[in-house]
């Protein structure tokens, strides 16, 4: 029971390196009568925008080996109902809050970058510029090196908060997009997003998801996961925040030694809604069964 | 909401492709007719829950009864389960139906098309107990034909008038439940349907057409069932109150809505 399973990320302390991946899990409050958010290292909310967004059509999800797609096409109230009901619900709890911000442009982002800069309760803010399920602006800011380091760049003059930004894993060169995300003034790094997919109904001819594409997660993900955090680990000096596939202690404990200083759990909540607090367990069994005292020591131990 | 293994405690065949399955879980003393519950598929490839319907519950044995069509991997699984076997469960969810508004009713009109039949069988069992008596309650069920079973037709005349339409005319009206209501039913002053959405959206327009309030129980892919992961909605006349536009989720605003209230 004496492991120190603290880590800190830009000047921020968690508790333990467990937090939910943005999208699985609302804002902390569905979960809460099976996850004990005061558990966490930290409570990622869903991504929120300016204004309210309706999303895609449905179907937005479909089972894939060991995973699902989604399509959920950000839907989301906008930031001002975002800070009156969902932030103040989390203002009962002792976690980390880190906000997943969206956009279509720029200004959108810097809207809700600006909203959020007197918001106590908020500790980290986390850029996706990565959703594969939005049409316009987002993606290209995250596969596009030049514009990844503009928009960082942007959003670091106008955020009170340390900023995380989170890295599609739909590019040729990970290392690269990592390197400009620094370059532009991240404080920290998160991937991966969702894997760019489809699936297709053969006997209805039809794609599985309105959207035609969607986004892969879940185990079936992690490797290609564990090889990104690695790459992007081994070419920024900021920590790094991993996910991909994620399901145990064990799981966790691959990505730290990867390189990542925290890890998130995503699709793994729909399979089991207490899932966090069994990583969070296992990752202090593996550390008592294998002699480690504090679980940061094996960060990026592994190359 | 229940989170738990729950052990199978009876297992059978009703007709080609459809089960009963018994589930002794804490689920059974708080759940109500039209709830559902997401039941684990046991591998791990197949990782999201399934939803399928309470179709009764009794809190003193503390069991619920799950009915469904077998599709694919997970409701195969659950048809081949044995007493003693355990699945995860998670509910219930959802609203449930509004059996409330039934209480002053005269003429509580049931329709259900397929394997929609088995949240009514809770519902009309509901209704009955809260006074409602058989002669003011029709169900009218849907089925393919006599030769793939007519499956729950028996525990439903225990408890309403029943109507039968049957889309190849070996028993009942030959044809859709719309036909066999446009035959046999002559007054309705409450709806509640679950079926195909096809039927659905003909339940609504008849409801409409009459003034008649219709409760109708809809379906959508589902991932995590508890309302995090927006992966269900559906389009609503109003603003929704999650996320503000108009989209409800149909785990946890629904599966049951006031028809007028969905774009269906
Ligand atoms: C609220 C609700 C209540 C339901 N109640 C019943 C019931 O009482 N009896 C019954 O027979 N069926 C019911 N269904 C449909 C049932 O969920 C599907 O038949 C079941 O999920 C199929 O799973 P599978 O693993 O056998 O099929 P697969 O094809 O292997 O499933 C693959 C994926 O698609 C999803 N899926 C497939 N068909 C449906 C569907 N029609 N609706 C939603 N998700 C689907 C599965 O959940 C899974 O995620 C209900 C659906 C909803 C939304
Ligand atoms: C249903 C769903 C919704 C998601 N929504 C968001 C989102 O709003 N913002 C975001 O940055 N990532 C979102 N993601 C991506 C996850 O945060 C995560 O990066 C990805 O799913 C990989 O982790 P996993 O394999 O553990 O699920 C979403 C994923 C899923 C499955
Ligand atoms: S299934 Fe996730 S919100 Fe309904």
């Amino acid at each position: 029971m004496s492991v120190d399973l603290s880590v800190n990320i830009a000047g921020v302390t968690f508790k333990n390196p467990v937090m939910d991946a943005s999208g699985t899990f609302g804002s902390g409050m569905e979960y809460s009568e099976f996850t004990d958010l005061n558990k966490l290292g930290a409570v990622v909310t869903k991504g929120v925008s300016d204004v309210p967004w309706e999303g895609n059509p449905t179907p937005r999800i479909a089972e894939t080996p060991s995973g699902m797609m989604n399509a959920i096409g950000l839907q989301n109230p906008g930031i001002d109902v975002f800070i009156e009901r969902d932030l103040k619900f989390l203002e009962d709890f002792d976690t980390n809050v880190i906000v997943n911000v969206c956009g279509h442009r720029e200004e959108e982002y810097l809207t809700v970058v600006e909203r959020l800069a007197d918001r106590k309760r908020v500790q980290m803010l986390e850029i996706n510029v990565s959703c594969p399920n939005v049409k316009t602006g987002g993606i290209a800011f995250g596969t596009d090196a030049g514009m990844l380091e503009h928009i960082t760049s942007e959003i670091k003059k106008k955020a009170a908060q340390p900023v995380i930004m989170k890295l599609s894993p739909n590019v040729t060169d990970i290392a690269e997009m990592g390197r400009a995300a620094e370059a532009g003034g991240a404080d920290a790094i998160s991937l991966i997003n969702t894997l760019m997919a489809m699936k297709i109904d053969i006997y209805k001819r039809d794609f599985a998801i309105a959207n035609k594409t969607g986004g892969l997660s879940g185990p079936a993900i992690r490797p290609v996961a564990v090889r990104m955090v690695y790459d992007v680990s081994h070419a920024v000096k900021v920590p790094v925040i991993g996910m991909g596939g994620i399901t145990s202690g064990e799981d966790a404990i691959e990505f730290m030694m990867a390189g990542a200083s925290a890890v998130a759990v995503g699709m793994y909540n729909f399979h089991d809604p207490g899932a966090m607090l069994k990583v969070i367990k296992g990752i202090e069994d593996f550390c008592e069964k294998t002699g480690v005292k504090a679980v940061n020591e094996i960060i990026g131990c592994v190359g | 909401m229940i989170n738990e293994k729950a052990v199978v405690t009876e297992n059978k065949k009703l007709a080609e492709g459809v089960f009963s399955t018994v589930f002794r879980t804490e689920a059974a003393g708080i759940c109500k007719a039209g709830q559902f519950v997401m039941v684990g598929t046991g591998s791990d490839s197949r990782l999201l829950k399934r939803p399928i319907s309470i179709s009764g519950a009794d809190p003193v044995s503390g069991e619920i009864r799950l009915v469904y069509r077998t599709v694919g991997y997970g409701t195969t699984e659950l048809s081949l389960s044995k007493e003693g076997d355990s699945f995860d469960i998670l509910g219930p969810a959802g609203n449930g139906f509004p059996v409330e508004k039934a209480a002053d009713r005269q003429h509580i009109l049931l329709v259900a098309g397929g394997i929609g039949a088995p949240p009514l069988l809770y519902l009309v069992r509901e209704l009955k107990k809260q006074g409602i008596d058989r002669d003011r309650i029709t169900a009218v069920l849907g089925y393919r034909g006599e030769k793939y079973g007519l499956f729950l037709k028996d525990e439903f005349e225990n408890e309403a008038n029943v109507v039968l339409s049957s889309d190849d005319g070996s028993v009942g009206v030959h044809g859709t439940v719309m036909d066999a209501i446009g035959e046999k039913v002559t007054e309705a002053d409450m709806i509640f349907a679950c079926g195909p959405l096809g039927m659905l959206k003909a339940v609504k327009g008849y409801a409409l057409e009459k003034g008649i309030p219709a409760y109708i129980s809809l379906e959508e892919k589902m991932a995590c069932g508890v309302g995090a992961c927006l992966g269900c909605i559906v389009k609503t006349a109003g603003v929704d109150s999650h996320s503000h536009v108009n989209n409800a989720r149909i785990c946890t605003e629904g599966p049951v809505f006031e028809a007028s209230e969905v774009m269906i």
